[in-house]
C-alpha cells in the first residue's frame, strides 16, 4: 500500500507529467480554453491511463519484447474507443467541446511513455496507481492552466464570473496564442527553477524544458523511439547538425564583451 | 468536375492550410514544429516530408475507412485502424524509398521516422471522418492542413534564425522565445480568419 502511495505522489508532485517532464504538450496547448475543459481532458485521460497501465502490466509476461510496442497501441487504443463511445453516450457536451482531441490521447506521450518505462516491468498494483498518479498529475496541472486562461481572457473560473466588470477580458488568452503564451510563461518558469537548483548545486536533470527542446529529448523519453526501437538514433544524427549551433549565443556573448 | 465541387474543394484549400492553421490554431504536429525548426533547410525538409505522409495518409485512411470500417458496419474501431495503419504506411514509406528513391530517401529519410507520432497525421484522418468528407475531399484537406504545417514551420525557422544572435533574458532563452514567436504567430494568421 506504501508503495501505491509513493506512485500517487509520484505522479502528482515528483515527476508531474505538465509541470515537471513536459510531456504531452498537444492537448495541453488545445484544450485549456476553460478550466473545465481542462479538468475534463485530464479526467478522461486519467481513465485511459490507469486502465492500460492495468492491462499492459497483467500481460507483461505475455506480450514478447520485439512487439510491445505495437501491442501498447493496440490496448490504448482501445481504451480510448470506450471512452469515447461512454463520453458520446454519457456527457456529450464534454465530448463536442473536446472534439478531435479525445481520440488523440492515443498519441498522447504521456501514456506510452508510462507503458514503456513502468507498466511493462512492474507489478499490477503500483502500475495502477503509476497510472492514476500521472493522470491526476497531469489533470492537475491541465486545470490549472485552464483556470489561469478563463481567469485571464473571460475573467471566469469554471463558468462564475469572479473578477468585477471594471476588470476587461484579454480575450487572446481564451483563443490560440495565448495558449502559447501562457507555456511560454511556464517553461520560462522552468527554467529559472532549474538555473537556481544548478547554482544551488541541487538536482535538476528530471525538470524537462518543453517535450520539444529537440527531438533528441523527446525521443528519450520514448516519443520517437515507440515504432522504431533503435532507429531513433536517426534522429539524433540529424540534431546533432545543430549541437554545433547551440554554442553560438555563448560566443557571441564573448565578443559583445571584447566591444 | 461540377463548378460547386471545385468551389468548395477550394474554400477547404484556404481554409485548412492557412485560416485554421493546423500548428497555430490546432496544436497539432507541436512536436516537430517546435523541434525541428533551428535552421530554414530542415524545416523546409519536415514540412515537405510533412505534405507527402499526410496526403498518403489521408487517402489510405480514406479509402480503408469507406471500403472497408463503413462496409462491415465497424466504425467506431477507426481509432485503432487509423493509427496502426499510419504507423505501418511510414514503416513501409520509408523501406520504399530507401529502395526505389534513394536521392527522395536521401532527403526526406531521416524526418520520417519524427513523422509517425506526429498527432497532425491522426488528427487529420479523424477530422476527414468527423466532417463527413469524401475520399478527393478528404485527400485535398489532408494536402492543404499539411501545406499549413509547412507555411508555419518555415517561417518560424526563419524568425528563429533571426533571433539566434539577440540578448535573452537567461530563462526566457530556448523553447520559451520560440513559443512566444509562435503566439505571435498565431495572433497575425488569425489575420486570415477574414479570407472566407
Amino acid at each position: 500500500m506504501n508503495r501505491a502511495g509513493e506512485r500517487l505522489y509520484n505522479g502528482l508532485v515528483k515527476e508531474n507529467p505538465t509541470f515537471v517532464l513536459m510531456l504531452g504538450m498537444c492537448p495541453t496547448l488545445a484544450v485549456t480554453t476553460s478550466a473545465m475543459n481542462g479538468l475534463g481532458m485530464g479526467l478522461t485521460t486519467m481513465v485511459v491511463l490507469a486502465l492500460s497501465n492495468l492491462i499492459i502490466s497483467l500481460l507483461r509476461n505475455i506480450i514478447p519484447n520485439r512487439v510491445r510496442i505495437p501491442a501498447f497501441i493496440v490496448i490504448i487504443a482501445s481504451f480510448v474507443t470506450a471512452v469515447q463511445l461512454l463520453l458520446e453516450a454519457y456527457i456529450p457536451a464534454l465530448n463536442k467541446s473536446l472534439g478531435v482531441y479525445i481520440p488523440l490521447i492515443v498519441v498522447n506521450c504521456i501514456i506510452l511513455g508510462r507503458a514503456e518505462s513502468y507498466a511493462y516491468s512492474n507489478p499490477v498494483i503500483p502500475s495502477l496507481f503509476d497510472g492514476i498518479g500521472m493522470g491526476l498529475g497531469f489533470t492537475f496541472a491541465l486545470t490549472c492552466i485552464g483556470a489561469v486562461r478563463e481567469l485571464l481572457g473571460a475573467g471566469e473560473l469554471f463558468g462564475f464570473a469572479l473578477l468585477p466588470d471594471s476588470f476587461v477580458p484579454i480575450r487572446i488568452f481564451g483563443q490560440a496564442p495565448g495558449a502559447f503564451f501562457v507555456l511560454a510563461a511556464l517553461v520560462a518558469l522552468q527554467n529559472y527553477i532549474k538555473n537556481v537548483r544548478k547554482k544551488a548545486g541541487k538536482p535538476y536533470e528530471k525538470i524537462g524544458s518543453g517535450c520539444s527542446e529537440d527531438c533528441m529529448n523527446c525521443s528519450e523519453k520514448g516519443c520517437t523511439r515507440r515504432f522504431y526501437g533503435e532507429n531513433g538514433t536517426q534522429a539524433e544524427s540529424m540534431e546533432q547538425g545543430t549541437a554545433v549551433k547551440k554554442a553560438g549565443p555563448e560566443t557571441k556573448d564573448s565578443e559583445r564583451e571584447d566591444r | 468536375m461540377e463548378m460547386e465541387n471545385v468551389k468548395e474543394l477550394l474554400v477547404i484549400l484556404i481554409g485548412s492550410s492557412l485560416v485554421s492553421n493546423v500548428v497555430l490554431s490546432q496544436f497539432l504536429g507541436l512536436c516537430p514544429f517546435l523541434g525541428v525548426s533551428r535552421k530554414t533547410n530542415t524545416a523546409a525538409g519536415m514540412g515537405v516530408a510533412v505534405i507527402f505522409v499526410i496526403t498518403l495518409a489521408s487517402a489510405v485512411a480514406g479509402v480503408i475507412y469507406r471500403f472497408v470500417l463503413v462496409r462491415f458496419h465497424v466504425e467506431y474501431l477507426e481509432t485503432i485502424v487509423f493509427i496502426l495503419v499510419i504507423a505501418a504506411l511510414v514503416q513501409f514509406v520509408e523501406m520504399f524509398l530507401r529502395k526505389a528513391m534513394p536521392a527522395l530517401y536521401e532527403a526526406l529519410g531521416v524526418y520520417l521516422p519524427l513523422i509517425t507520432t506526429n498527432c497532425a497525421v491522426l488528427g487529420v484522418a479523424i477530422t476527414n471522418v468527423q466532417k463527413e468528407y469524401g475520399i478527393l475531399t478528404g485527400i485535398v484537406n489532408g494536402f492543404a492542413t499539411a501545406v499549413g504545417f509547412c507555411i508555419a514551420i518555415v517561417i518560424l525557422a526563419g524568425i528563429r534564425e533571426k533571433l539566434e544572435y539577440n540578448d535573452i533574458p537567461e530563462s526566457f532563452r530556448g523553447m520559451p522565445t520560440v513559443l512566444l514567436t509562435a503566439g505571435l504567430m498565431a495572433i497575425a494568421f488569425c489575420g486570415f480568419s477574414g479570407l472566407l
